[in-house]
This record gives structure tokens, C-alpha cells and sequence, in this order.
């Protein structure tokens, strides 16, 4: 017996609404820094590095001079490490300059529950001390778990629970583009 | 992967994920991080029956830059010296509540009984057992092999590597056949007719008596421990002997290519299988074999113990 | 004493018929008959009462792993009405006096004839002849003579030995073993101790003593017998050695009828025995063997193990399995499902052939009116799951533990009064 459940997609953001919140997301950032030279974007993997690398090259087109990105893994900082067997490590680039003392900003691509970035604060912990710890994601889906909030969001996205967002990159994915995938 | 008792137990895919694993475990030990959370809570017994100070350290510091437990059990002055048997000991180690047993044992096959018996519920990882296998040091070797010949990336494909030494009794051997085959390279078995063991013209390799012939495109030649005490057992006549017809020493290791590295599991018998020269060379990788151990043991202790309990 | 008639039974390849045993023997044999006490033997098959050469009772000295009476029991639930019990205790069986109290406790235990083999050397150490005369003429009545477990490897004191025992018709049974080749070893040398770096256990090291010791029996003009053979060289020497009219006898258990050494790659030590599972040529050899009489018998080489020597890691156990109990329906498996022997073939090589060989007068006869009540009834139709935890043995190193294996023991008769009735022990 077949179930002919196809799980309902449509599409949020196209390639050139991404584009548009990527922009949009780069001028907040240096207007509320208001030109800090300190500035470091850490990407959480997999998806977050490609962002952060995308803003931190707009960044600096704003600003006229190179950003620092980096790349955080966060796997062996989850909470729920036992629900699964021990998966796959992601790289963990930490730029020259380090990140004592600089100004972080954690980028991702969906932020939801929050403990990602619990577990990224964490990870960030054992490399430095930064002076300040900012959050940028493209997209926010509510239903935080733990007293997180993102500094800087592409695109408010109220969501049930049931749903699933699911963000799709170039440089992944072949397409950049956001959905969400309600399964019936 | 629940238990860690041989080369063979890893598949291509398990392989290389340990081999990445570990890189991503050595790059966070280069970028100063003290220890790592995932087995914080976890209790890990190295139960050592054989006198192993180097390897015991090597998986007591994996274990704890992971944050777990360690608690060591080694031969001398324990209730093991006094004629405990194994399954005793397994019993106990149990009742404490050990999630993993890192043992090394003189009889082939003791990890197998120690994972199969019943006797404990965590995960096994050999050590070292008898002259049957050490599946974390062929990893290591490996993962040596993969960051001087291929860029620390991907696997093994079209590397020769020539393996000298006493084969018969070489639990290295054993497990770098293995693996390096499940990886993608070619090997090549060097040692005297009576250093080989029966039936080894059936092992996923080439067998030669000739280390002269054999040097010729081999990108790594990795030594074994020869004891001069087989002499007795006729073996060979005599060390001056084996060391001349087996020994690598400046002459061959200068008619290898630019490239090419030497290594070997430790410890030496300077003068017997490797000249000092040769082990002090710059082509010598040994000191960084040592090194890449523990991220290797980090990474299969992480593995099986840093998720739910395994498959 | 009761008189039993075993009902619709076929004797060995027979039809069914009725088989009366009334006063210690074979009363009547025809259809219709009566007696005090019926055993339905329908579907079943006669056997005469088997005939054990080779089994390790281990007393005294050993008493943790066997008895002579709980070894008795074990060999009754398996068919068997006489055993050969192996000198390697301790002390060692190489004096009247020891042989005597094995003898003793055999006839006190009275389920099978407990036949004691005399050690060939002192302290089985090879180097001085035991009371090879003593023992013969002991209440005992030794004919068996073997250093079994270890080799009477000194090839002038294996020349003495063969020549000493004529004198009272007796037989060295010798266990081919050379102690060079074999130092510390494991497992059969082969492709698969290389893999498992278990030391080997040269098939040469069996081959080369077997051909020295045919060449010498045939020099002094005596008779040779060769323990638990597990070769297939050792096959086509004894073969050799029968073609030029060489007085030898060889023996093969039931283990290296059924098993191959890739069961090793467990590491389980149940199936670490001495001489070792061999590869699937041997095996092959040895069946064949077997069904043409260049082996002419089936011995068990029952080796009982206290838990203790088989719960560890490899290196550390004994070498040794159990095999009474199961004895008869493994070579039912091997040889008789697979068409390689008849039941008559079966009757010779586990019943007639022993007793022949040590020269045991009122075992191994043929069922026939007037011959000792010696017999077992065996179903083949029944199959039984093998328990470790149940074993009449005393010890529990059977290596055929989980596994099915075709057929049971139904009754043993046992100078004519039944050890085993309705599948269970009646003692």
C-alpha cells in the first residue's frame, strides 16, 4: 500500500530575495558597528560558512577593507549528542586574527530552537575571549527553546512545527533559494 | 561502528571517516583547545596485560582531550598479575560501569572474547593483541601516509607502500594489509622465507625476499621491529646478517625517490632494522607517527563513543 | 532380571523386527515377540553396543572436569556400553595399581565396561618405559597402551614399546605429534592461522611420526595404532602402510568428521582441540577415509574441560571437546545422511572394529541370538538441539552447543539391562 504523501512545498525566498537580504543584512551590520575594525564573522557549518563568507565579501565592499571570516563546528558541542550515533566532524577555521578581544558575529542559516547557538558560544569559548558576540541568520523561525535572539535576521518566518525549512545554496544545493516543506 | 577488533571491521566509508575525523581532531589541537565535551560522562578502562607505556598514553590522552573518564588497569601489580582470569577482570570492569575497553593482550583473539563473550555491554577497541592485529596504528599510519602523499585528503589510490620486518609475528603488518587495501594502495611484503607466514601469497599483496628489488617506486617504507633474540629460534642466523639483507640504512634509503617516507611503528632496534641515520633523517616520519596516534585514537574513541550507542 | 523385547527395530540395514533380551543377552529375535517390559523401536535402528578407544575420564585427579561414573553415564546416554580410559591422569595410569582402582571404579559405576589404557612411558615423559607387563596382567587385563596428549616422540623408545607389548598382544596407540614442530602451537597451520596470528599446527608434524612409526611397527613385525588422524597425508600413509600388509589401525573423531578450522575465526576456544580442525580437504580426506575402512574406527577422544580452562581468551584454554554424547548422530550426519556409509558400515567402525582392536571378547558382536545384550537404539527421525547446559557429562565444552544435530539415543543395553530407556538415562 502506497501513501501518496507529497510533502507540500513552496518557496519563500528566490535567489534574488536572498541577494537582497544578504545586502540588506551587510549595511545593518556596519551601521551598528559603525565601522569596527575588529569585525569577525564565524560561519556555523554547513550551510552558515557559505553565508558568512557572502556578507563578509559585501561587508567589505561597504567598507572598503577585507573582513575576517572563520568557520565554527559546533557537532561536538550539541546537546543531544546521544540521540544519534557520533556523526561527521565539519572544519573549524579560526582566521589569523584570531578572535580575543574582536567582534564576533555567529552566522547561520536558520535559526530555530537556538540550541545551535548555544552549542556555537560554547565551541567559541574554548578559542578566545571576544569582546562581543553578535548573531546574523537569513532566516528566523521562531520556537526558541533557550533565551537566544539573532542581532540581524534576512527574513522573519513564522513557521508551525511540523514544517521544515529548508535553505538551499550555490555553493550546495546548486540554487539558492529558501522553502518550506510541510509534510502532510 | 560498535567495536574497533580489526582493519577488516572498517569498510571504505568507516576508514575514511575516521582518517577526517581525526583531521578535524588535530586542527583543534593545533588551535590550542584544551578538551573537547563529546565524552564527558563516558568512563574508558585501558586494560593493558603487555607492557605498552607509549600506546597507553597515547589512548589515556585521546580519551581525556575528549573529556572522558580514563581509568587504567595495566598487568604489573594488579589482581590481573595475580591470575585473575580475563573474564574476572571483564566482570568488574563492567560493574564500574565502563563504556569502552581499550586492551592490549598478549593472545591473539582476547578483544574478540572480551566483545563476544557476553561478559561486558561497552565497546572494545584492540590494542593489540598477540601477532594477529592493531587496527589504531595502521589508522595512524595511514593518516600519516594521507598527509605526506596526499595532501591530507581522500584516500590511498596508487601509493606504494613496502613493508620490511619480522611479518610473521607482526600484528602491524597484519592490520596495514588490511587497511592500506581497503584504502587503495598497493603493498609489498619484504622479510626472509622464514619471517612469513603460511599462506601469505594469499593476503591482498606482493611478497619478496629481495629489499634491494623492492625499494624501487615504493613512496613509503615502513620498518618493523625485528628481534635479534629469533636468531635463537632460527630464524636467521645471526643479527649481523639480517640487518645487512633487511636493514635499511643510508645507501638503500638514498635510492629512494625525493618523496618517499620512512616509518615505523616503534619501538626501534637501531642497528638491527633501521640504521640511526635513517631513523634521525629527515625522510623519517616515526616522531610524527607518535603524534598522529592520538588524534587517530581520539577519533575512533569519539566514534564510538560520542553518539548513542552504536548499530 | 526383566527381560525387554525391543519392538519393530531394524538391526543395522534390516527390516524391522523384534529383538528379546532376557539374562544378559540376545534371547529371540523374529516378530511377535514378547517380554517383560516392550521398547518401541519402530522407525529406529539396532546398533551393537558402541565401543569407545579413546576417552579421557579423568580420574583420578581431574574430578572437577569428569568422574569414571559421570563419564559412564555420558558414554550410556550416548550408546556407547564399553570405553577405553585414557592414562594422562594424575597420577598417570603407568602401574598396576592405578589401572586396578580405574577398573574398580568402573565396574562399581556398572553402566559400561570401563576398559583402562596403560601409559607406554612413566609419567608419560618419554623416556623410560611404564609397567607395560604389570598392567597387562593386572585385574585390569590392559591391552591398550598410549602416552595420549602427548607423543612418544623418541623414535628407539617408540622401536621398544612396539616390540615390549607382542609379548601379551598388546597395541601402542600413539598420538602423532611432533613436539618440535608443534611448539606452542594453536590452531592448524594454514591460511587461516596466518590471518588470525595463532601459531600453527603443521599437518607434517602429524604425517611425519605416523610414517616413521608404520615403518618401524612394520620392522619389528608388531601393531601399530594411530590416534585421532586428522589429515589427509595421514590418510594416504596409513593407506600406503595397509598396501604393504603393515599391521596398523587408525582412529578419527567425530569433531574432525563434521568441523573446519574457519570456525576458529570466533576465536571461541570450544574449538580448540589437539590434533586441530583441519581444513575442508582433510575433512574430505578423512570421510573417505572412513567409508573405506583405511580408518577403521570412530573414536571420541571425549576430552572433558572444568568451565574455567574453555570462558577465556584463546591462548589460554585447553585444547579439548567433549564428544560422547554426541558421538552417534554426528557420524549419522557426516557419513550416513551424506551416503558415504550404511548402518553396517557404522556398526564396524564404532563397535565391532574397537573392540576388536582392544581386543574387548564380549563387545562389538553381532546381533544375532546367544550374543551379549550390548546394543543402542537409535532414532534417526529425531532431532535434538544441543544444550551445553544440559550435557550428562560434567562438563559442558561441547562444541556442537546451539546447534541441531540429527537423531537420539533412544535405549542402551548394557549386558542386558537398559542404561538408557525412553531417551533418558535410566541409572
Amino acid at each position: 500500500m502506497t501513501h501518496d504523501f507529497e510533502p507540500q512545498v513552496h518557496a519563500i525566498l528566490d535567489s534574488s530575495d536572498i541577494a537582497r537580504a544578504l545586502t540588506r543584512l551587510a549595511h545593518e551590520i556596519v551601521e551598528r558597528t559603525q565601522g569596527a575594525t575588529n569585525l569577525t564573522l564565524m560561519g556555523i557549518p554547513t550551510r552558515g560558512t557559505s553565508l558568512a563568507t557572502r556578507l563578509g565579501q559585501k561587508i567589505s565592499e561597504i567598507q572598503g577593507s577585507p573582513v575576517s571570516v572563520g568557520a565554527i563546528d559546533i557537532t561536538m558541542y550539541r546537546d543531544d549528542l546521544r540521540s544519534r550515533p557520533a556523526r561527521a566532524l565539519l572544519p573549524t577555521t579560526i582566521p589569523p586574527e584570531g578572535i580575543e578581544g574582536r567582534l564576533v558575529i555567529l552566522v547561520d542559516d536558520v535559526l530555530f530552537s537556538g540550541r545551535t547557538i548555544r552549542a556555537a558560544l560554547d565551541a567559541l569559548s574554548e578559542h578566545g575571549r571576544p569582546e562581543l558576540v553578535q548573531l546574523a541568520v537569513l532566516v528566523d523561525r521562531g520556537h526558541r527553546e533557550l533565551p537566544i535572539r539573532a542581532d540581524y535576521v534576512g527574513k522573519n518566518l513564522p513557521t508551525s512545527r511540523a514544517e521544515k525549512v529548508q535553505v538551499n545554496l550555490i555553493e550546495h544545493d546548486g540554487i539558492d533559494e529558501v522553502r518550506i516543506v510541510r509534510e502532510s | 561502528m560498535k567495536h574497533l577488533l580489526s582493519a577488516a571491521d572498517l569498510s571504505y566509508e568507516d576508514a575514511i571517516l575516521v582518517l577526517d575525523t581525526a583531521k578535524q581532531l588535530a586542527a583543534a589541537t593545533e588551535q590550542g583547545v584544551g578538551k573537547l565535551p563529546p565524552l564527558r560522562g563516558r568512563t574508558v578502562v585501558n586494560l593493558f596485560y603487555e607492557d605498552s607505556t607509549r600506546t597507553r598514553i597515547s589512548f589515556e590522552a585521546a580519551a581525556k582531550r575528549l573529556s572522558a573518564d580514563v581509568i587504567n588497569f595495566s598487568a604489573k601489580g594488579s589482581s590481573v598479575s595475580k591470575g585473575e582470569s580475563l573474564k574476572d577482570t571483564a566482570l568488574t570492569l563492567e560493574a564500574m560501569g565502563a563504556d569502552a575497553v581499550v586492551i592490549r593482550h598478549n593472545s591473539s583473539g582476547a578483544p574478540h572474547r572480551l566483545a563476544n563473550a557476553g561478559w561486558i555491554s561497552g565497546g572494545v577497541v584492540n590494542a593489540g593483541d598477540g601477532t594477529h592485529e592493531h587496527p589504531t596504528q595502521a589508522l595512524l599510519d595511514a593518516f600519516t601516509l594521507r598527509n605526506h602523499l596526499r595532501n591530507g585528503e581522500g584516500d590511498l589510490r596508487g601509493v606504494n607502500v613496502t613493508i620490511v620486518g619480522d611479518i610473521l609475528h607482526s600484528r602491524v603488518a597484519r592490520s596495514n594489509v588490511l587497511l592500506l587495501n581497503t584504502l587503495g594502495a598497493k603493498v609489498r611484503l619484504v622479510a626472509p622465507p622464514t619471517l612469513l607466514p603460511y599462506g601469505v601469497e594469499d593476503w591482498e599483496c606482493e611478497v619478496s625476499y629481495d629489499l634491494d628489488a623492492s625499494l624501487e617506486g615504493s613512496d613509503a617504507v615502513m620498518m618493523l621491529r625485528v628481534q635479534r633474540e629469533r636468531m635463537n629460534a632460527a630464524y636467521f642466523p645471526n643479527a649481523h646478517e639480517y640487518s645487512s639483507r633487511y636493514g635499511l640504512n643510508l645507501t638503500r634509503m638514498n635510492r629512494l625517490s625525493e618523496s618517499a617516507i620512512i616509518m615505523h611503528p616503534g619501538p626501534m632496534n637501531r642497528g638491527m632494522e633501521i640504521s640511526a641515520d635513517v631513523a634521525d633523517s629527515q625522510r623519517s616520519v616515526i616522531v610524527e607517527q607518535v603524534a598522529n596516534g592520538v588524534s587517530v585514537r581520539m577519533a575512533v574513541l569519539y566514534l564510538i563513543l560520542g553518539g548513542s550507542e552504536s548499530m | 532380571m526383566t527381560s525387554y523385547v525391543i519392538k519393530d527395530v531394524a538391526i543395522l540395514d534390516g527390516k524391522p523386527t523384534d529383538i528379546v533380551v532376557k539374562d544378559g543377552v540376545i534371547a529371540e529375535i523374529g516378530s511377535g515377540l514378547a517380554a517383560d517390559q516392550i521398547v518401541d523401536g519402530s522407525g529406529c535402528v539396532a546398533l551393537p553396543g558402541l565401543v569407545d578407544l579413546h576417552t579421557h575420564l579423568r580420574e583420578p585427579g581431574r574430578e572437577d572436569a569428569e568422574t569414571v561414573l559421570s563419564g559412564s553415564r555420558a558414554a550410556a546416554m550416548g550408546g556407547f556400553t564399553a570405553v577405553h580410559a585414557m592414562a594422562n591422569t594424575n597420577p598417570v595410569a603407568d602401574t598396576a595399581g592405578v589401572v586396578e582402582q580405574v577398573w574398580r571404579l568402573g565396574q562399581e559405576a556398572g553402566l559400561v565396561d570401563v576398559r583402562p589404557v596403560g601409559a607406554v612411558t612413566m609419567g608419560l615423559e618419554g623416556t623410560a618405559l611404564a609397567e607395560l607387563g604389570a598392567m597387562a596382567d593386572s585385574a585390569a587385563a590392559v591391552r591398550v597402551f598410549s602416552d595420549d596428549g602427548k607423543c612418544v616422540h623418541d623414535a628407539a623408545l617408540m622401536r621398544r614399546a612396539l616390540e615390549y607389548v607382542k609379548a601379551f598382544d598388546g597395541v601402542v596407540a600413539q598420538h602423532a605429534q611432533e613436539p618440535r614442530l608443534t611448539e606452542g602451537a594453536q590452531m592448524n597451520e594454514g591460511v587461516i592461522s596466518g590471518k588470525l596470528g595463532l601459531a600453527g599446527w603443521p599437518a607434517v608434524a602429524e604425517e611425519a611420526i605416523i610414517a616413521r612409526d608404520v615403518l618401524l611397527a612394520h620392522h619389528v613385525g608388531s601393531r601399530l595404532h594411530v590416534c585421532h588422524l586428522s589429515t589427509a597425508g595421514s590418510v594416504e600413509i596409513i593407506r600406503w602402510a595397509k598396501s604393504r600388509g603393515i599391521n596398523v589401525t587408525a582412529e578419527v573423531t567425530p569433531h574432525h568428521l563434521y568441523f573446519t578450522d574457519d570456525v576458529v575465526e570466533s576465536y571461541d576456544p570450544i574449538f580448540k582441540v589437539n590434533p586441530p580442525l583441519r581444513t575442508k580437504e582433510d575433512v574430505a580426506a578423512v570421510r573417505a577415509g572412513l567409508a573405506d575402512g583405511t580408518i577403521n574406527i570412530v573414536a571420541t577422544d571425549h576430552a572433558p574441560h572444568p568451565s574455567e580452562d574453555k570462558d577465556c581468551e584463546w591462548t589460554a584454554a585447553a585444547f579439548g571437546m567433549t564428544g560422547l554424547e554426541s558421538a552417534l548422530s554426528v557420524v549419522y550426519e557426516t557419513m550416513v545422511q551424506t551416503g558415504l556409509m550404511n548402518w553396517a558400515a557404522v556398526a564396524d567402525r564404532m563397535s565391532v572394529a574397537p573392540a576388536q582392536i582392544g581386543r574387548v571378547t564380549t563387545q562389538g558382536q553381532p546381533i544375532e541370538v546367544g550374543s551379549p545384550a550390548n546394543l543402542v537404539v537409535f532414532d534417526p527421525r529425531a532431532n535434538q538441539l544441543v544444550d551445553a547446559r544440559k550435557t550428562v557429562s560434567a562438563s559442558r565444552n561441547t562444541p556442537y552447543a546451539g546447534r541441531t544435530l540429527p537423531g537420539k539415543v533412544v535405549a542402551t543395553f548394557y549386558r542386558g539391562k537398559p542404561t538408557v530407556l525412553n531417551g533418558e538415562l535410566n541409572a
